[in-house]
C-alpha cells in the first residue's frame, strides 16, 4: 500500500499555547529588581545600660527636625552641603599625610607597619598561653590586626579614626522618610566618594567597580583584599542615635 | 538557457510557522528567569524615594517585605500611611508574630543573612518607621534594606 504523504502538523496552535503561558507569566510575576540602601541596625540596648561618655570632637552630629530642616554640628545646613561636611570630618587631620589638626575634628593616629607586626607577635604569644574560653577574643583581635596589615601593605601607612569617631544621625518623629533617606544617602555618598578617590589613586578604578569585581566569583581573589583594605582606611561610621521617646503629636 | 527551466508556479510558497512557537517560548523563558512570582498584591500606594548609594538584594528567598504607605482604598481605610505585612494591614506590635512565622523555615546557617526590605512611601513620617525598626531590633532582625529607586550621585 503506498504510504500516504505525512501531513504536516499545523504549528499555529502551538504558538497559541505558548502565548497563553506567556500571558500567565506576565500577569503573575514582577520584574522587581529590588535595590536599596542596606543597613545594619544596632542590637537593642537594654534599658539599664548607661550610654558611654561622648567625646564631642569625635562625633559629627546631624539632626533633622520635624520640618525636614538640617542642623549639622549646630549649624543650619542645606542638604547639598552635607556631603562636603561629612567628608571633611572623615578626612580630619589627613589620611595618608598629616594635615593641620582642627580642634572640632577627630584626631587620627598613624597606623605603622612595625607597630602592627609587634602587636601580632604579642597576640600570638597570648593565644598560645590562653585558656580555651579566652581564645576567641584573641583570635578576633588578631583578625583585626591582620586586616590593618593588609591595608598597610596595599595602600601604605595611613591615619585611622579613633574608635569612637562616628557620624550620628537623629531624626524627629515628624521628619519625612524622603528626607531621612536623602540624608542617609548624602552621608553614605561622602564615604563612597572618599573611597572612590583612594581607589582611583591606588588602583586606577573606582571603589564601585572594585566592589563589583570583588563580588565576582571569578575575580575575587585579586580584588577582595583591595576592597577590604579601602574599607579599613575609610570606615562607614554612620550610626543612628537611639530614638527619643515619642514626642507628643500636635 | 534551455538547461534552466523556468519555474511554473508563480505563487509564493506558504511560510512555515513551525518556528513561531520557538520564538514565543524563548520570550517565555526570558520572563521565567528574570521575574519573581509576586506573592502579595500591594495594598498601599508607594512612591519610593531616590538614592544613589544602593546595593542589590541577593538571595531573594531570604528577604521579607514590609510595605508602608497610604492605602489604595482610601474610603475604607483612610489616607494615613499603614503598614502592610503579607496580605493584611497591621500595627507595629504585630510585626513580631509575623516575622517569627515568616522565618521559621529558614536554616540556622542562613539566619544571619535574613533581610527585611522596607518599601516605604516617601511622604511617610518617621514615627511609623522608627516604631517598625525598634520592633525589628528587638527581634534581632538587624539587616534591613530601605527600598529606593536608583539615581545618580549628587555632585
Amino acid at each position: 500500500m503506498p504510504r500516504r504523504k505525512l501531513e504536516e502538523i499545523n504549528a499555529g496552535s502551538m504558538a497559541d499555547l505558548a502565548f497563553l503561558l506567556l500571558i500567565f507569566f506576565l500577569v503573575t510575576t514582577t520584574m522587581d529588581t529590588d535595590e536599596g540602601i542596606v543597613r545594619l541596625l544596632p542590637p537593642p540596648v537594654p534599658n539599664d545600660v548607661t550610654p558611654p561618655e561622648i567625646i564631642e570632637r569625635n562625633v559629627y552630629i546631624v539632626l533633622i527636625n520635624a520640618r525636614d530642616l538640617l542642623l549639622v554640628e549646630n549649624e543650619y545646613t542645606q542638604i547639598n552641603q552635607l556631603k562636603a561636611g561629612a567628608k571633611r570630618f572623615l578626612i580630619a587631620d589627613g589620611i595618608f599625610r598629616d594635615l593641620p589638626e582642627d580642634p572640632n575634628l577627630p584626631q587620627k593616629r598613624w597606623v605603622r607597619k612595625a607597630e602592627l607586626e609587634a602587636k601580632l607577635e604579642e597576640y600570638k604569644a597570648q593565644l598560645a598561653a590562653a585558656a580555651e574560653k579566652d581564645k576567641e577574643s584573641i583570635l578576633d583581635a588578631i583578625d583585626r590586626v591582620e586586616k590593618k596589615l593588609i591595608a598597610v601593605k596595599l595602600l601604605g601607612e595611613y591615619k585611622e579614626l579613633p574608635p569612637s569617631a562616628v557620624i550620628s544621625m537623629q531624626n524627629d518623629n515628624q521628619t519625612s522618610y524622603d528626607m531621612y533617606i536623602q540624608v542617609n544617602n548624602e552621608l553614605e555618598s561622602a564615604v563612597g566618594e572618599l573611597r572612590d578617590e583612594i581607589s582611583l589613586e591606588k588602583f586606577g578604578i573606582t571603589f564601585t567597580e572594585l566592589q563589583e569585581l570583588a563580588n565576582n566569583p571569578e575575580m575575587k581573589d585579586m580584588y577582595r583584599d583591595k576592597y577590604y583594605a579601602i574599607r579599613e582606611v575609610i570606615p562607614q561610621r554612620i550610626s543612628e542615635a537611639e530614638p527619643r521617646q515619642s514626642t507628643p503629636v500636635n | 538557457m534551455s538547461s534552466f527551466r523556468k519555474k511554473e508556479k508563480k505563487s509564493v510558497g506558504a511560510v512555515s510557522t513551525a518556528s513561531l512557537p520557538d520564538i514565543v517560548f524563548m520570550l517565555l523563558f526570558f520572563f521565567m528567569v528574570v521575574t519573581v512570582m509576586r506573592e502579595t498584591d500591594p495594598k498601599v500606594r508607594i512612591t519610593l524615594p531616590q538614592a544613589s548609594e544602593l546595593s542589590r538584594l541577593e538571595k531573594k528567598h531570604l528577604v521579607n517585605y514590609i510595605n508602608i504607605g497610604p492605602p489604595f482604598d482610601a474610603e475604607q481605610y483612610g489616607s494615613e500611611p499603614m503598614i502592610q505585612l503579607d496580605d493584611a494591614f497591621a500595627r507595629p506590635e504585630d510585626i513580631s508574630a509575623w516575622y517569627v512565622k515568616a522565618t521559621e523555615k529558614v536554616n540556622e546557617s542562613e539566619k544571619g543573612q535574613l533581610t527585611t526590605s522596607l518599601k516605604v512611601d516617601q511622604k511617610t513620617k518617621m514615627r511609623t518607621i522608627t516604631a517598625v525598626k525598634q520592633e525589628l531590633r528587638n527581634l534581632q532582625a538587624l539587616r534591613i534594606n530601605y527600598s529606593t529607586v536608583r539615581r545618580d550621585r549628587t555632585e
